[in-house]
């Protein structure tokens, strides 16, 4: 028995010391980009979706009437279309679809196949989670509601094959940007209705389409195989526009939820590019491998969400002070490293760059306890800080101390799984909580619309009718910088009313090897799979 | 011993079935919506897919359709990988946690049960005192403690097999993962062993043996290991049902596409049909195990025979 064993684990350490070329080495000969991706999309059909797990996989399966540029958020390349117009008030748009344009199967793309995907994302029946990022179409959010059931009502028209005109509610001058999203791709309705049931249901939530061998896609890459938390390969389509430019023969996604494992696996050789690098093992990493280490700006933020609905946070002053006490240098010096400390809610992106109303102000942040009746935060209430089970403990238990310290303020920590953490917000079932926003587009609607009265993400209580009509008023202004100055004066009112407390817009700690090329930091994030290389 | 096999999958028929129904009531009676993501959907869109799923039906109905369809070998569709059949998802990450589990248990009964037979023969000397106490500290030290140790050391730093990833193909790649289940396992089974040894070392025919002059090691092979291995054969059939219904810990550490991670995730999102489906298959492995280790104790033990 001991022989056997002996001999075994001899076997297995013969084997493991064969192991010499690393998957990178090979993928670099081979041309396949290994990126680290978080998690297993929830689905790849672009309908079913709204995170940015999914959309990192569907942006290289489907292309819109925009590409993204490798090098800026700013740039606008063609990708479906080849040119576009729009009105003077930007609410009527004319985009013109390449004539080379096909499907990975070799079947047209037309300006059909967008009107489809519109219909279909928009189909009550289907029940799409993000439908609403087509609600800036015309009647787009009655006919989602079952209010109109005529598709011809939604400003959304195949002129002919290579011609689609768009009608928006209202001016949106960023709208080249917004078709960038996924749910503004194109989906192959000869294949969708081929899966679906009776062959021509354009609503059937469940077909197999978007599985890997089903899946026609008209971005630069085929989807070859899914294995649920082992990896996503993709292989170069041939049929793609701009294949002759396509560097890559592929890209593989693998679902590292563990980011020490990954940043273990990515260290031997296993990863081009991590997906995230856990904070703590920022400076460790900076200072063993400066080489690989990226920090980047990211369209997110941090903050601390107040339930303005429950007594004492439903006083601004209190609000204000807890926000005043916070250090937000230290805690992205010591805790989120790779953030910048925030006094307001939106980043800055383009030529929107909001004020930043709140900042650290120990004395200012008792002076207003005082005044709202709690001095040195005597008689205050002990509350309870909300956090995700995956959120950062050391920025919590920060804020607890630094609340303590400045304010006399005892705070509890209260953490919930994933599920429970987004339900209690929803229902407003607890005090503060530790909170993020990710946006979709660069325009700042994307951070501010939800704090609206009737906004599904708001889950503050709080909600004032001149924020609202500022907005409003925003959302029929032609102008862009009137518009852009209507949304920084909405802005400075609800920083000014502290229901959220900003604390960092979030960086992105990432690792990337340096073969990869044309790799650039990018606010969204969107890197161009198809524009990038492996140069070893 | 017919009548003992259909007595015992009459029982396992009964606990399969309270299994599955209190998992699915436990489930229901968790906060969070498994349709809910992220970010919050328009409250006509949240009811039509809660329609879809059947989720305006009350617990009752809902947990009488599922087991309707269970019993007809359809587990369903995943909440979480949206419109993905609970079988495909198991179909694909059982067989990796099979694989790790049988190479992790080779491993633990290779190093446990000689370790803890060599234990029991040198009693009290140094041989014992240094493998029972390796064998504590094994027991002590939890895998998400020695996985990216052995990670670090045997993997990055002596490059002596990958840190990371999984490939059936590639038997490097199984080392380290393998090892670091299997090392948790020997050190139970090791104590396990010698315990079991020392009480059969301890019989009258041991000591009438050694009076006739049998050589130490031929006592300890032939006469006393079957008694001896009695206890670690019946911790081998239910940890084996364990080690191959996946570790999230040893799947976390070294990337392997293995169950464990669907279960925690599968839990963490309220997504019932893969919950249900892992926990059934869980479920069946123990009982099978159970059974076999009973059939093996039967076989080793001439008393249970007999009464069998």
């Amino acid at each position: 028995m001991i022989r056997r064993a002996l001999s075994l684990l001899c076997l297995l350490l013969c084997l493991a010391g064969c192991q010499r070329e690393t998957q990178v080495e090979k993928a670099n000969r081979d041309k396949i980009l290994i990126v680290g991706n978080s998690t297993d999309p929830k689905s790849l059909d672009p309908h079913l979706v709204t995170g940015v797990i999914e959309s990192n996989i569907i942006r290289a399966l489907l292309e819109g009437l925009v590409a993204d540029d490798p090098k800026t958020d700013n740039a606008y390349p063609p990708g479906a279309a080849t040119s576009w117009e729009h009105n003077p008030e930007f609410t009527e748009w004319t985009f013109h679809l390449r004539h080379d344009g096909q499907w990975s199967d070799g079947t047209p793309l037309t300006a059909h196949d967008f009107v489809f995907a519109y219909h279909r994302l928009l189909h009550p029946d289907l029940a799409g989670p993000y439908a609403e990022m087509l609600y800036f179409l015309k009647n787009a959010e009655a006919f989602n509601r079952g209010e109109i059931t005529d598709f011809d009502q939604v400003g959304a028209k195949a002129i002919d094959d290579h011609t689609l005109h768009i009608s928006l509610k209202e001016p949106v001058p960023f709208l080249p940007d917004i078709t960038r999203h996924y749910t503004w791709f194109p989906i192959p309705r000869h294949v969708v209705l081929r899966f679906s049931k009776n062959g021509n249901t354009i609503s059937d939530r469940f077909t197999p389409w978007s599985d890997a061998g089903n899946l026609v896609g008209n971005g630069p890459f085929i989807l070859k195989e899914w294995r649920f938390n082992d990896k996503i390969e993709t292989a170069k389509n041939p049929r793609y526009w701009n294949a002759a430019n396509v560097k890559l023969n592929g890209v593989r996604f693998v679902p590292v939820e563990n980011f020490y494992t990954e940043t273990r696996g990515f260290l031997a050789g296993q990863l081009h590019a991590t997906y995230q690098l856990p904070p703590p093992l920022v400076d460790k990493l900076k200072a063993e491998h400066p080489e690989f280490v990226r920090q980047e700006p990211y369209i997110a933020t941090d903050f601390i969400r107040i339930n303005t609905t429950r007594p004492v946070l439903d006083q601004p002053k209190v609000r204000m002070a807890l926000s005043k006490a916070i250090d937000r240098k230290l805690l992205c010096d010591h805790i989120l490293q790779g953030n910048t400390p925030c006094g307001t809610i939106t980043p800055d992106m383009g030529d929107y760059q909001p004020d930043h109303i709140v900042s650290y102000d120990p004395q200012g942040a008792k002076d207003l306890l005082a005044e709202a009746g709690f001095p040195d935060g005597k008689g205050f209430p002990r509350f309870k800080i909300l956090m995700s089970s995956s959120g950062s403990r050391g920025t919590v238990e920060a804020l607890q101390a630094m609340w303590k310290q400045t304010l006399g303020v005892m705070i509890d920590v209260q953490p919930m799984d994933w599920g429970s953490y987004i339900s209690s917000q929803q229902k407003l079932d607890f005090d503060i909580s530790l909170a993020a926003w990710t946006g979709d587009y660069l325009d700042p609607s994307t951070f501010l619309l939800m704090w609206t009265k009737d906004n599904g993400n708001n889950n503050t209580g709080w909600h004032s009718e001149e924020y609202e009509n500022l907005l409003a008023e925003a959302a029929h202004q032609s102008n862009p910088a009137q518009r852009l100055a209507l949304f920084k004066q909405a802005e400075r009112l609800f920083m000014e009313a502290q229901p959220v407390l900003p604390i960092s817009f979030r960086g992105r700690n990432y690792l990337l090897r340096p073969e990869v090329k044309n790799w650039h930091p990018l606010l969204l994030d969107n890197h161009p799979w198809g524009a990038l290389s492996l140069e070893p | 011993m017919l009548k003992v096999i259909l007595s015992r999958l009459f029982q396992s028929i009964l606990v399969m079935f309270v299994l599955y129904t209190i998992t699915f009531f436990l489930v229901k009676a968790l906060p969070g919506n498994p349709l809910q993501g992220d970010k919050a959907m328009p409250p006509h869109i949240m009811a039509k897919r809660e329609a879809y799923y059947g989720f305006d039906q009350s617990p009752l109905e809902q947990y009488t359709r599922q087991l309707s369809k269970f019993l007809q070998g359809d587990p369903g569709f995943s909440f979480r990988l949206e419109g993905r059949p609970v079988a495909e998802i198991i179909g694909q990450a059982f067989p990796v946690s099979l694989q790790l589990g049988v190479i992790a248990m080779t491993i633990a009964v290779s190093i446990g049960i000689p370790a803890g037979c060599i234990a029991a023969a040198r009693k009290n000397g140094l041989l014992d005192t240094l493998s029972m106490s390796i064998a504590m500290i094994g027991i002590c030290l939890p895998s998400f403690v020695t996985g990216p140790i052995l990670a670090e050391w045997l993997g990055r730093a002596l490059k002596l097999a990958p840190a990371y990833g999984w490939d059936p193909a590639k038997p490097a790649t199984w080392f380290l993962p393998a090892l670091t289940l299997g090392l948790a396992y020997a050190a139970y089974l090791s104590r396990l062993t010698r315990a079991g040894m020392l009480e059969t070392l301890s019989q009258d025919f041991v000591r009438t043996a050694r009076a006739k002059g049998v050589p130490g090691w031929r006592i300890l092979v032939r006469h006393c290991l079957r008694g001896g291995l009695i206890p670690a054969v019946a911790y081998i059939g239910p940890a084996f049902a364990g080690i191959v219904s996946g570790s999230l810990v040893i799947e976390s550490v070294f990337q392997i596409p293995g169950l464990g991670r669907h279960f925690i995730k599968s839990i963490e999102t309220r997504d019932t049909p893969v919950i249900l489906g892992v926990t059934m298959l869980y479920g069946a492995l123990v009982i099978t195990a159970n059974f076999l280790t009973d059939l093996a104790g039967i076989w080793l033990n001439p008393r249970l025979r007999k009464a069998a």
